[in-house]
């Protein structure tokens, strides 16, 4: 059935069942890369994307639930051409091996920055604490985080 | 120009390995071809390295595969620091069997050694091509041009670029080695820390993994897999799932069961319904655990002596020191379950997969599916990162097998976390045993046994198909043998020999034959372990001695390079000789060559330990590496860093668990990792050795990081851990 879904401020009508998750409608129907299957279980954060401003694990998330809320994925955070603070930074501090944790790193570190603009390592630390990283790149991740957040006032 | 002018290159193009050892054996017996650099040596034409393509931009080509290591940039600079181009011009092509040189697995952290000594030389060999045409065409002797950003200047201004030359620039032809790289003194690319190339997508949700690769008409398989290993399908409900909504194919063959829908849920709800329906019989009982290791040791071995040193006997007075090491099975588990696509066309087969080697799992599906390996195509896309043999190549065989019954549409198959957690191989479980001798503040004895079951169990074996799905099939076909690898990479037995002077030493590989869990490579292989079972064991000689560690090590060493690594992390870390810990603070050392011929890494660690939750947190690390000639700073210091981090949450958290009837580990509940608030926090020191050739460095802090953390324990407590992993249960044992 057609079920019409706001994605990264525009509204998209897909051919879905109620209870198809929300992540495969997104990478699948409307052919966004940014949110990634890690385990399916709300376990690993690969997944994660912003509802309403609220870090989400779409995994899990019937697109039943979503209903007239506004999804925002890490391709509506910014561009190549224009990227965001937390995009940038994460290139600046080259904060990746494989970079197949970054989606859920960046997307959940946008949901503290909103808000807590302003926090500590140990809090950047513990607002990560439940994205996991296989690759060994946590530290490079906090580093941009803090970056992002210092730019992030002056954009 | 067009005459049918036979050269032997074109002979080796156009015919054929066979005919070709015939015709030119009399000429093969006379003129062995030179020894080429790198890779060089097994794909000897130029033109399977790089093309210079007529906008002035240069394609590298390289049998290497990008596994989250950075390898593509590093490569990427190589070959543009040769060619006196602008990373920027430089395109890479990796890992296709249709276009790219074959240069087996992307394992070992041989990449650099291989890859890029091969793109050094080609490169180096097709700027001096490019001179050569350059000064034909203005008649001026090569040695007065310069290039810049790939265009050549006369000493009276006149100028070509690349991509004016490039279509005469004739690069089939065989390599000759014979025009020298760059002298270090110029390089502008080399040594830098450059961007890594893939970043910019992987931050914006551009397509960077074989996970967003779409096809026109594409399926969605899953497989069905059995309850346990070796389980065999009795009955199933085919009916109720070819009714289910959007499923397109149902396969069963033997043991194999799968299915491939329209759309990616309707795929999972139907390997739901069928593996409810399924019925099995079951498969044989796994290893008791809590008898492992006495049961593994007791399996058919295959033993070789790969170390025998007869030193003067011992001394009386020597001190003997025993010790039992042990690590359990250990996972990838990469954050990304394994992925690939597949589609078969008029009998041609195209797949794409995170493989670690195209090539290899090109021929294996080959002779798995009875086809002739020009008929497949193997194209690498990459992966969530990887660590070694994980399902990489089992989920590009299922995607072959769904796509061939799938009426030409391309099938995409991705593992469910649980799948790849149960069916992935694993690190092997090892014992490792060792007795020596101290006297005067010296080793004068040093025996090591280390009992391993296979760490090579990549597809590419001549004798057997090692693709998980072909051993359920009607027609199965087995894995390949459980097989003893050679000096110097050797596999169960890496880093088994320790480089230190030791004047007697017998060490002896046990190689199990057995598989009762399935392992493989994991990466640094037997490193891990065998550097934690050495290096703890250095600290009990030492500790038997009355020396401090690092001044234990030094007395040990010859390399001076060693010594310099060991000496720059003490600095770093601000060791003091002799410090101890309080009963929850402490730090220790750990140290290896990897491989004993790659690079050198020394690492620190402090641990802190809570007494009544026998938790170990490690709060701070130090290292200090020399790679050789350094490729790129920042890219070594994220895969040492790396290093380091994964093996802290391998040594801490991490074993498979299983019962007798099947793999419990099924996801991060049941195989818990590090997680971002435990990480310790790094500093990294680097020795850049600029004249020496660069040394394979992706796997080299592991077995330090372990070592370092076990002798750390030990320092904080005055007890030691030797059986891993280091959890709380075994932590509070050891302090009862
Ligand atoms: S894929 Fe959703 S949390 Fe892991
Ligand atoms: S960079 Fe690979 S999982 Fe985080």
């Amino acid at each position: 059935m057609a079920i019409n879904v706001k994605v990264n401020g525009a509204t998209r009508s897909v051919n879905a069942e109620p209870d198809a998750p929300l992540l495969y409608v997104l990478r699948n129907d409307l052919e966004l890369n940014g949110a990634k299957y890690g385990c399916g279980v709300s376990q690993c954060g690969a997944c994660t994307v912003l509802i309403d401003g609220v870090a989400t694990r779409s995994c899990v998330t019937p697109l039943s639930r979503v209903g007239q809320s506004e999804v925002t994925t890490l391709e509506g955070l910014g561009t190549l051409a224009k990227l965001h603070p937390l995009q940038q930074a994460f290139i600046d501090e080259q904060a990746a091996q494989c970079g197949y944790c970054t989606n859920g790193m960046i997307m959940a570190a946008k949901a503290l920055l909103d808000r807590n603009p302003r926090p500590t390592e140990a809090q950047v630390r513990a607002g990560l604490a439940d994205h996991l990283c296989r690759c060994g790149s946590h530290n490079r991740i906090v580093r941009a985080v803090l970056r992002a957040a210092q730019t992030n006032g002056r954009i | 120009m067009n005459a049918p002018h036979l050269t032997r290159r074109d002979f080796t193009v156009g015919l054929g390995g066979i005919a070709l050892a015939f015709s030119l054996a009399p000429i093969a017996m006379t003129q062995q071809p030179p020894r080429l650099p790198g890779s060089l040596e097994t794909n000897r034409l130029l033109s399977a390295w790089l093309a210079i393509n007529a906008d002035g931009t240069a394609t590298v080509l390289t049998g290497k595969v990008e596994l989250g290591q950075g390898i593509l940039t590093a490569l990427s600079q190589i070959a543009a620091e040769e060619l006196d181009l602008p990373l920027a011009r430089v395109t890479i092509v990796s890992g296709d069997t249709g276009r790219t040189p074959n240069e087996g697995q992307t394992a070992g952290s041989l990449s650099v050694e291989a890859s890029g000594t091969a793109l050094r030389f080609a490169g180096a060999e097709v700027r001096a091509i490019l001179l050569e045409l350059a000064a034909k065409k203005f008649g001026v002797a090569v040695d007065g041009l310069k290039v810049t950003d790939g265009t050549i200047t006369a000493p009276d201004g006149r100028r070509v670029s690349y991509g004016e030359l490039a279509s005469e620039a004739d690069l089939k032809r065989e390599a000759t080695g014979k025009v020298a790289p760059k002298p270090v003194a110029q390089h502008r690319l080399v040594g830098q820390s450059s961007p890594r190339v893939d970043l910019p997508a992987k931050v914006t949700g551009g397509g960077a993994f074989v996970q967003d690769l779409r096809l026109p008409g594409m399926l969605h398989g899953r497989v069905a897999r059995p309850p346990q290993y070796g389980a065999q399908l009795e009955t199933f409900d085919e009916a109720k799932v070819r009714a289910m909504p959007g499923v397109v194919t149902v396969l069963r063959d033997g043991s194999f069961l799968a299915v491939a829908a329209e759309r990616e849920e309707q795929a999972i709800k139907a390997v739901e319904a069928l593996s409810a329906s399924a019925k099995w019989k079951a498969g044989p009982a796994l290893p008791d655990p809590a008898r492992l290791y006495e049961q593994l040791k007791a399996l058919p071995t295959q033993d070789t002596v790969i170390s025998n040193k007869d030193g003067p006997l011992l001394a009386s007075g020597a001190k003997v020191v025993e010790a039992t090491y042990r690590r359990p099975y250990q996972a990838h588990a990469a954050l990304g379950p394994s992925c690939a696509m597949a589609q078969m066309r008029d009998g041609q087969l195209t797949v794409w997969t995170h493989s670690q080697g195209v090539y290899p799992l090109r021929g294996t599906i080959a002779r798995a599916l009875g086809m002739k390996p020009p008929s497949i195509r193997c194209i690498h896309m990459e992966g969530a990162g990887c660590y070694g043999h994980n399902g990489a190549d089992d989920v590009a065989f299922d995607a072959a097998l769904l796509a061939r019954a799938s009426n030409g549409r391309p099938v995409r198959v991705q593992w469910t976390r649980a799948e790849e957690f149960m069916w992935e191989p694993y690190g092997p479980a090892m014992t490792m045993q060792a007795r020596g001798a101290v006297a005067d503040g010296r080793i004068v004895d040093w025996n090591y046994d280390v009992w391993s079951q296979a760490h090579n169990m990549r597809p590419g074996d001549p004798d057997g198909i090692n693709l998980l799905s072909s051993w359920y099939l009607a027609d199965a076909k087995p894995p390949g043998p459980a097989r003893q690898a050679a000096a110097p990479n050797f596999a169960g037995d890496r880093n088994a020999i320790p480089t230190y002077d030791l004047p007697r030493q017998r060490i002896t590989h046990h190689l199990i034959k057995d598989n009762p869990l399935r392992t493989s490579a994991l990466r640094t292989l037997g490193a891990y372990a065998n550097v934690f079972a050495v290096e703890s064991f250095m600290d009990e000689l030492a500790a038997a001695a009355g020396v401090d560690p690092i001044s234990f090590r030094l007395a040990h060493v010859t390399d001076p390079r060693e010594r310099a690594v060991i000496e720059a992390v003490a600095k770093a870390a601000n060791w003091k000789p002799g410090e101890k810990g309080n009963g929850v603070r402490g730090r220790g050392i750990g140290y290896s060559r990897y491989k004993t011929i790659a690079a050198y890494t020394a690492v620190i660690v402090e641990v802190e330990v809570d007494r009544a939750t026998g938790k170990i947190s490690v709060p701070r690390a130090w290292s200090a590496t020399d790679a050789g000639l350094i490729i790129s700073p920042d890219g070594l210091i994220n895969q040492i860093e790396g290093g380091i981090i994964q093996s802290a949450s391998w040594t801490l958290h991490e074993h498979v668990r299983f019962d007798r009837n099947g793999i419990t580990s099924r996801d991060w509940a049941s195989y818990p990792i590090m997680t971002m608030p435990d990480v310790p926090k790094i500093e990294n020191v680097l020795l850049n050795r600029p004249n020496d050739r660069p040394l394979g460095a992706g796997e080299a802090s592991q077995g330090p990081a372990v070592a370092a953390i076990a002798n750390a324990f030990a320092a904080a407590t005055g007890r030691r851990l030797r059986e891993l992993p280091f959890d709380p249960a075994r932590v509070k044992a050891a302090l009862a």
